[in-house]
């Protein structure tokens, strides 16, 4: 274990342009989406719902109501019309995932 | 605090003085690649922050000329009497105590595309990626006598918030019950669609309470009501009727600065206060880098990336670019700031880009104090095309103005400023 970490860091000081992320994941890059009104990682300072540690069921149901008209809203209509299924669930695993 | 030039120059910052200046061409062996980013408004301060968020590994150096953002959105609520200037009024501190990245306040003077370099006047920095986020400037050649800057005190644009914004209110506060506001408008594309409906309502809201026999005349370039045209036409019927009129096809050609007088091609209007918003274009370093592709006005960019087509290494985002059928709002700057973000990562370690990014905008306008409404749509990338389309069905504006509407444009600010500026 510490002869990796030691190989890790090596590496590391060898490959300094390697870093520790490789960007953004696919659920983290649409989650940035909804930050204008949500929040950095749906944390909001406002009024709009905290999205962070939202139940992964509830944000998904919520967002297939909203595309479907069933639940009233001002824009969620409109923006949630805007991603298929399995982004919606990826946005919900990521938000889901998040500490309130 | 940022760094003032002297400060950078020495390195004095606590454990920051890496090689910035003097080395040549690509940024320093030994460190992460280096992104440097230009411009600290909604495009540039989001995009260094989003750069570090997702790979503090990368050295990120932001350079802006002001010592403070100042935000654009929620400036006509200035005018409109219900907010202050120091309430829309932002540090860069965030950026650095909270992400590192490195922001320095100086004069961009040219980019040297080819050795990757970018020209202060402290002096030179390198750059692996550069991401440019520059604004606008205006055509003055358009408007002759405005190209001074004695005739903007007067006729202030105050289409970048800060000074003019200030100097607007004051004149706006100073005239006589029964005066006269006149705001020009440009031929679109030209920043923020709906910003002028909304400040026009936002000066007949001032006026209603404080000074109800004045009068507000919009003098719109365009055919019609370029956003939100239902909606604007209801709020001045219902909430300000006798105070607004509106007079389409009457561009602005040419401004008597001494009598405050607006000329268009078919009339002559005085005003107490002339609010003349100039036709613009992006900012004069696209114009300068030789990015301006679409128009001559406007860069041109691929949206996979926001790479510029024109010149390599330099990313353009913000009002800036071209990007139809998208509005040049702050909302869409701070998307199009984290798809180049991660574009830039990807790049910078030679793995592909996200072949098919979804982005959104919401653009909220207040037409009094507290109410507002929307325009929203989420936008994608048709592949065979190399274009940006709506989605079906997301486009839509608020049937009306409401409080609850207005809470959660107070909202949008407070995130996306948050979001840009770690403040």
């Amino acid at each position: 274990m510490k002869k990796t970490t030691a190989l890790a860091l090596a590496l590391l000081i060898a490959f300094p342009v390697s870093s520790a992320l490789a960007g953004p994941s696919r659920g983290q890059a649409l989650a940035a989406n909804c930050a204008p009104c949500h929040g950095t990682d749906g944390r909001s300072l406002g009024t709009t719902p905290v999205l962070a540690g939202a139940s992964r069921g509830d944000f998904v149901q919520r967002m297939q109501e909203f595309r479907a008209g069933t639940r009233a809203s001002t824009v969620m209509r409109r923006h949630a019309k805007g991603y298929t299924d399995e982004e919606i669930v990826q946005l919900a695993d990521y938000f889901s995932a998040l500490q309130r | 605090m940022a760094m003032n030039r002297r400060q950078f120059l020495k390195g004095s910052a606590a454990g920051l003085a890496l090689p910035l200046f003097g080395c040549a061409g690509v940024a320093s062996k030994g460190a992460g690649p280096r992104v440097v980013v230009v411009g600290g408004g909604f495009g540039g301060a989001t995009a260094a922050r989003y750069l570090r968020l997702w790979d503090p590994g990368v050295d990120v150096v932001l350079v802006e000329r002001n010592a403070r953002f100042v935000s654009c959105p929620l400036s006509n609520l200035v005018l409109g009497g219900s907010r202050s200037i120091e309430q829309l009024t932002f540090s860069y501190e965030g950026l650095e105590r909270k992400h590192g990245v490195r922001v320095v306040q100086d004069e961009v003077l040219a980019i040297d595309a080819a050795r990757r370099q970018v020209r202060l006047q402290s002096g030179e920095i390198g750059y692996d990626r550069l991401i440019l986020s520059p604004g606008i400037d205006f055509l003055y050649d358009q408007i002759p006598s405005l190209d001074n800057v004695q005739a903007r005190e007067q006729i202030p644009h105050a289409w970048k918030a800060g000074p003019q914004t200030v100097a607007l209110r004051r004149q706006l506060e100073t005239i006589p019950d029964g005066g006269v506001y006149v705001i020009g408008i440009p031929l679109a594309p030209y920043r923020c669609p709906p910003g002028p409906y909304e400040r026009a309502s936002q000066v007949a809201h001032y006026f209603k309470q404080a000074k109800p026999r004045s009068k507000v005349i919009v003098l719109d370039a365009n055919p019609d009501i370029t956003s939100k045209k239902g909606l604007f036409t209801k709020v001045w019927s219902e909430r300000y009727p006798g105070i607004v009129e509106y007079r389409p096809n009457s561009k602005v050609i040419e401004v008597d600065v001494a009598a405050r007088t607006a000329r268009t091609e078919f009339e002559r209007v005085r005003a107490d206060v002339l609010n003349i918003v100039p036709p613009q274009r992006a900012g004069n370093l696209a114009r300068d880098a030789g990015l301006l592709t679409v128009d001559r006005r406007w860069a041109g960019v691929d949206y996979l990336t926001y790479e510029s087509n024109a010149v390599p290494g330099i990313h353009v985002v913000g009002d800036a670019i071209s990007a139809p059928p998208t509005p040049k709002s702050g909302h869409m700057a701070n998307q199009q700031a984290k798809i180049a973000a991660a574009a830039v990562l990807a790049l910078l370690r030679g793995e592909p880009v996200n072949p098919d990014p979804v982005f959104a905008n919401t653009c909220y306008s207040y037409v009094s104090d507290k109410d507002a409404a929307h325009v929203a749509a989420v936008y994608r990338y048709d592949k065979a095309k190399q274009a940006l389309y709506t989605v079906n069905g997301t486009f839509g504006v608020s049937e009306r103005a409401s409080e609850q509407e207005g809470e959660f444009a107070n909202a949008w600010a407070r995130n996306i400023w948050n979001d840009a500026l770690a403040t």
